[in-house]
């Protein structure tokens, strides 16, 4: 019968065949029409592993490293994987406990999903890291990761250094081009910032191939498609890393500034920003802590006043005022004026600290003097001056003038954010006068460096190296050189490189000037104040200014032949420009140009460093976040003895005592020694320095009469058991 | 003995000997491709006998020494012992019941010690096979009758229903492929077409929107009955017969598959058939899913086709001329699950290519045609319906097992003969074919 049937096995070679050719052609389907499976593939399989490059190293004149790298670790973790992990022991490690944990872990997982790594605790320390390292193998899941990070061997320099810091989600927005990623370090400040291209250097990128637990297996296709990470540049800068941490050094106790450039070159010597801080305080596991607590103090640490402070030159303009009006044509050097102590002809009287006649009958003699009614009168002279028909003009001239010395305009300086400082537009006085009602007498103390004029101190050395120079300047900069220098780099560092000209008067005008600053370090204000085997040229300024005492001023260069170092000292709210600016100035070039302080002079260095000079306001503010702290410590002491006494009682309780009600009483006094707590807490801060104890004591009474009642209470219920 | 050895081999065929060697031999390359990993002394790892591949050879060597016992046994042996081999392995199959071993979330294992673990379903198609030509052979054995059909099919069908108890989905379906052992011996046609068709009308279902299908059947059966007006006139049955088609055809779609799907099948096994076509199935709908949340078990994932997606983007990225030996990332990385079992054929397709996929498969479909071929030349009719069997076997092995890892067909744990890893499976097909070149060397014999 099967033999009826015998056809029926070409039906079934032809089933299969039919199949066969269905599952061919869905396979031609797959692996020749459809590219994205390659991709998906790839996408699977390939992870791209970034190798970060080290960063450029930035180095002082003297080829010392200002800043070096070194390896610092991460704790990273990937959730998915930390299923085994001993939480308790993790979280003793850390110090924190496992609601925090919880909490980190959350956060780690909305930002960067459950399967990417993240950072659960950033730059441990030394002694963190080997105990973590020890305990690895309970933690599945986390991993130690190094990082470079940076350390400052010198201690010195952090304003003008900056700091490199993770990009945030604005940074990665603005740089969207520039190839960085969630968790890249890049340069927020200082040179780190400006530079931030040359030192990065390039990343490296390894392809590995990864399994489906993420796991790498190993190089893909022999590593043919990676490419090796490329190092940051190194800078070379013109900072004399000794020279600036002893400016720090006669700085410290103080506000205020000093910024040092060679003049021969433009190349800043030496900046300083006081209140500084240390840079290595911004590296490593405490930097969150220091950075808030730097942004939130009142003297502003971060603050770079070298750059961004405003202060009204005082007679330190004097010189400046000088060389415009020579250059101008108004005066000559033998041009004198007769000063019986005051300056009397617009009205308003000027004063002069000099009565002797004869004290400015040369400019030499003014400037060696600080004469005020001279300078008010060759400042009146300048503006009044008959080529320019009015006052608003001739405003107008001297003010180009001022801006070509650099003063009111940005030196473009290569560090971010530099302050213009004011000398104030025509507009301002038109506002505040009217138009065509002001003249030269309005605006008279403009002569002496006062007025609405103020200046920063980058921008008084710099006009001390124009003087120097006898009328020409390189733009104030950091970095001589970069390594292995590049077509963009030299044109970005061409500006530093170019002279400006400023004025064109001829070398004996100049001379009148430079002798008048050398006499003032021989006679006048700054006579008391010597440089070991050098002549220099100074002059000192005593501001007035609105909040408070005078600002010591001190400008100067050396030495007085030919000059290689300019120097601008301010300390805020220190009186005479030569009792302190004068010797830190004095200090800083004796350093630059003998390479070391004599040794009779150490214990003067010592003084000024010691001398604490910050204004009364700022040490209150110092006060009263001191007592916060303290109040808050205390506070947080009678809390947690609260408690503790509370569960001792506690436990007492249930031992010898079965009363349910009493635990609650004992809660509810709790609860209600917090509330009083809080009052304590918005008292204290108020409270000053010498009611610190009180306010100490008090919520421990308040706990002690609390618990009191509380064992009154216990006692009675005793007895009723 | 040299003898003893020439009536071993004397008739028999070796050219499916080779192509068996053939695919063993791919099989082990295959699991060795799966496993290996860079910086691993693979020789070492081979030697050592711990590894996938270095296991597969062992079986391999085993299933050679009982392919060689086979050869040595008398072909009667076969015939004398197939009642009783059917009988013993549907005991061993119940007894599974009693005594079996949960692995994988199937009981259907028996533990043999040592570490060793049998699984009755999958011996149990040789017996199926043996036992199914048995009865066909018989002497006054009249197939064209109803009563010896449906006995015919009992036998093949009461494995499937007792392996589909022990949830082994895949090695019931197995069972189905019979059938087209049985058309060739006579079953009427229209039991497959009727098969078919009710696959396609199940496929339809899943795709098209229900009341678009309704409509459509509505209308095809209109149009029928428009085309035969004239012997609807001449005889009221074919109306009758159209229209309860029609009607049966509505309920299937309406309501039968539905039902199946929702009470019937395991969550997964919707969301697979589903996935297969390429939609999402809602497991709320599920009655065992319902019931596992009531119990307060965890809900069960997201419907996620996993398995699928990565399986297709392997064979995918093979491209024309494939990735090359060991450079395939999908296998590297162990994106494919199962990938040394069920999901072998991934990585010949992401190693190889379409070339290697083809030409892997042609190999597939002359070893098919080949056995086909065996068996139209038998004399017995135990013989044939054997061979026949065993080419269905392996057909539906090879088409479900292909079609499963490039998204045809949903997935069933399913082994692709003689390549997956795995002693039982290896040892089913060595022990299906080689009792077919036994039978075949002594063609010139009648079996009864």
């Amino acid at each position: 019968m099967s033999v009826f049937n015998q056809s029926r096995s070409r039906v079934v070679q032809i089933i299969f065949l039919l199949i066969f050719t269905v599952i061919l052609i869905q396979l031609i389907n797959l692996q020749i029409f459809s590219a994205k499976y390659k991709l998906a593939a790839e996408n699977n399989a390939i992870y791209r592993k970034i190798i970060y490059p080290d960063r450029g190293i930035i180095f002082d004149r003297k080829k010392k490293a200002m800043l070096e790298n070194t390896i610092s670790y991460d704790l990273v973790v990937t959730p998915v994987e930390s299923k085994g992990t001993d939480t308790l022991a993790l979280c003793s490690l850390l110090n924190i406990d496992t609601v925090e944990y919880r909490r980190r872990m959350r956060e780690i997982i909305f930002k960067n999903t459950s399967v990417k790594p993240s950072i659960f605790e950033a730059l441990l320390t030394q002694e963190l890291y080997a105990k973590l390292y020890e305990n690895m193998y309970k933690f599945p899941g986390f991993n130690l990761i190094d990082r470079s990070v940076r350390t400052y061997p010198f201690n010195t320099g952090a304003q003008v250094l900056g700091y490199i810091a993770e990009v945030d989600t604005g940074f990665l927005r603005r740089h969207k081009d520039d190839g960085y990623e969630m968790g890249d370090y890049a340069g927020m400040n200082g040179l780190e910032r400006t530079y931030e291209k040359v030192l990065m250097g390039e990343r490296g990128i390894k392809r590995f191939i990864r399994d489906n637990k993420s796991r790498i297996q190993g190089a893909y296709e022999n590593g043919m498609f990676d490419t090796s990470a490329v190092a940051g540049r190194n800078l070379y800068t013109s900072v004399d890393v000794e020279v600036q941490q002893l400016a720090e050094k006669l700085l410290a106790n103080k506000i205020g500034s000093a910024v040092a450039i060679n003049p021969k070159t433009g190349g800043i010597i030496a900046m300083v920003s006081s209140p500084n801080y240390n840079p290595n305080d911004l590296t490593g596991s405490a930097r969150r802590k220091n950075l808030g607590r730097m942004l939130l103090d009142t003297a502003r640490p971060m603050f770079n006043r070298a750059i961004k402070g405003q202060y009204p030159p005082g007679s330190t303009f004097k010189p400046l005022g000088a060389v415009i009006a020579l250059d101008e044509g108004v005066i000559t050097p033998n041009y004198g004026f007769p000063c019986y102590g005051s300056y009397n002809s617009c009205g308003v009287t000027v004063k002069c600290e000099h009565k002797n006649a004869g004290h400015a009958a040369s400019l030499r003699l003014a400037l060696a003097n600080s004469c005020n009614s001279y300078f008010s009168q060759v400042f009146r002279m300048a503006i009044d001056n008959p080529e320019y028909h009015n006052s608003t003009l001739g405003y107008l001239k001297w003010k180009e003038y001022m801006n070509k010395f650099g003063m009111g305009t940005t030196l473009d300086v290569d560090l971010p954010s530099e302050n213009k400082a004011s000398v104030p537009d025509t507009a301002v006085y038109n506002k505040a006068y009217g138009r065509n009602r002001w003249n030269s007498c309005t605006i008279l103390t403009l002569g002496i460096g006062q007025d609405k004029m103020t200046a920063t101190p980058m921008q008084l050395a710099n006009m001390m190296c124009i003087i120097a120079n006898k009328g020409y300047y390189y733009t104030p900069h950091f970095v001589d050189s970069i390594e292995n220098e590049e077509k963009d780099d030299t044109t970005y560092l061409a500006k530093y490189r170019r002279k400006h000209v400023v004025t064109h008067t001829a070398d004996t005008v100049f001379r009148a000037v430079h002798e008048g600053m050398h006499d003032v370090t021989v006679y006048g204000t700054a006579a008391g104040i010597k440089v070991p085997g050098v002549e220099y040229c100074a002059k000192t300024g005593t501001a007035q200014n609105p909040h408070g005492k005078n600002h010591s001023l001190f400008v100067c260069f050396a030495p007085k032949d030919n000059p290689t170092i300019a120097v601008a000292v301010i300390v805020e709210n220190a009186g005479y420009g030569a009792t302190w600016a004068g010797p830190i100035g004095a200090f800083i070039m004796e350093k630059y140009l003998n390479d070391t302080i004599a040794t009779d002079r150490l214990s003067e260095v010592e003084r000024i460093s010691k001398a604490d000079l910050i204004p009364g306001a700022i040490k209150d503010w110092y006060v009263r976040k001191d007592n916060q702290r303290q109040a808050k410590l205390a506070q947080e002491a009678a809390a947690a003895k609260a408690e503790l006494n509370a569960e001792e009682k506690k436990n007492n309780t249930e031992e010898e005592d079965n009363n349910d009600k009493l635990p609650f009483n004992k809660d509810k006094n709790i609860e209600q020694l917090e509330m009083i707590l809080p009052e304590n807490k918005k008292v204290s801060p108020s409270v000053p320095s010498n009611k610190k104890d009180s306010s100490k004591k008090k919520p421990i009474n308040t706990i002690n009469a609390l618990l009191l009642t509380d064992d009154k209470q216990w006692s009675v219920k005793k007895t009723k058991a | 003995m040299s003898t003893r050895n020439n009536s071993v081999s004397r008739g028999v065929d070796w050219t499916i000997v080779a192509l068996y060697a053939i695919l063993v031999s791919i099989g082990i390359l295959c699991i060795f491709m799966v496993e290996y990993r860079t910086g691993t002394n693979w020789l070492q790892l081979f030697l050592g006998g711990k590894t996938n591949y270095s296991k597969q050879l062992i079986f391999a060597g085993v299933c050679t020494l009982i392919a060689t016992f086979i050869l040595l046994a008398d072909s009667k042996l076969f015939t004398a012992f197939a009642n009783l081999g059917y009988a013993f392995g549907i005991l061993l199959m119940l007894a599974t019941f009693v005594i079996g071993k949960d692995i994988k979330g199937s009981k259907s294992w028996i533990a043999l010690g040592g570490g060793f673990n049998l699984q009755p379903a999958e011996l149990c198609k040789i017996f199926a096979a043996l036992a199914l030509a048995k009865y066909l052979s018989m002497q006054n054995m009249d197939f064209t009758k109803k009563r010896s059909q449906l006995i015919a099919i009992g036998i093949v069908l009461l494995p499937a229903v007792l392996a589909r108890f022990q949830h082994e989905t895949g090695l019931a379906l197995v069972y189905l492929s019979f059938f087209i052992a049985m058309y060739r011996e006579g079953l009427p046609a229209s039991i497959l077409v009727i098969g078919i068709s009710f696959g396609a009308l199940v496929v339809a279902t899943l795709i098209v929107d229900p009341n678009i299908l309704a409509i459509v059947l509505t209308a095809i059966a209109s149009i029928l009955i428009y085309i035969l007006r004239r012997q609807i006139k001449r005889n009221g049955k074919v109306l009758l017969v159209i229209v309860a088609t029609w009607a049966i055809c509505v309920g299937i779609q309406r309501f039968a598959v539905p039902y199946i799907f929702n009470n019937v099948f395991e969550c997964y096994q919707s969301q697979r058939i589903y996935s297969a076509v390429g939609k999402d199935y809602d497991c709320s709908q599920n009655k065992h899913n319902k019931s596992e949340i009531a119990a307060g078990a965890k809900a069960s994932f997201k419907p996620d086709d996993y398995n699928v997606r990565q399986s297709k983007i392997a064979i995918g990225s093979g491209g024309f001329s494939g990735r090359g030996f060991l450079k395939g990332t999908q296998t590297r990385g162990k994106y494919v699950p199962e990938q040394h079992t069920d999901f072998i054929f991934t990585s010949l397709g992401e190693a190889f290519g379409f070339i290697g996929c083809a030409t892997f498969l042609l190999i597939y479909l002359f070893l098919l045609i080949r056995i086909v071929n065996i068996a139209e030349r038998q004399r017995s009719t135990f013989s044939r319906v054997y061979a026949y069997s065993v080419a269905s076997i392996l057909f539906f092995h090879i088409t479900v097992n292909v079609c499963m890892t490039i998204g045809l067909f949903p997935i069933i744990g399913i082994a692709l003969p003689l390549i997956s890893y795995g002693g039982s499976s290896l040892l089913t097909f060595t022990v299906l074919i080689f009792i077919l070149l036994r039978l075949d060397a002594d063609r010139q014999m009648v079996l009864r």
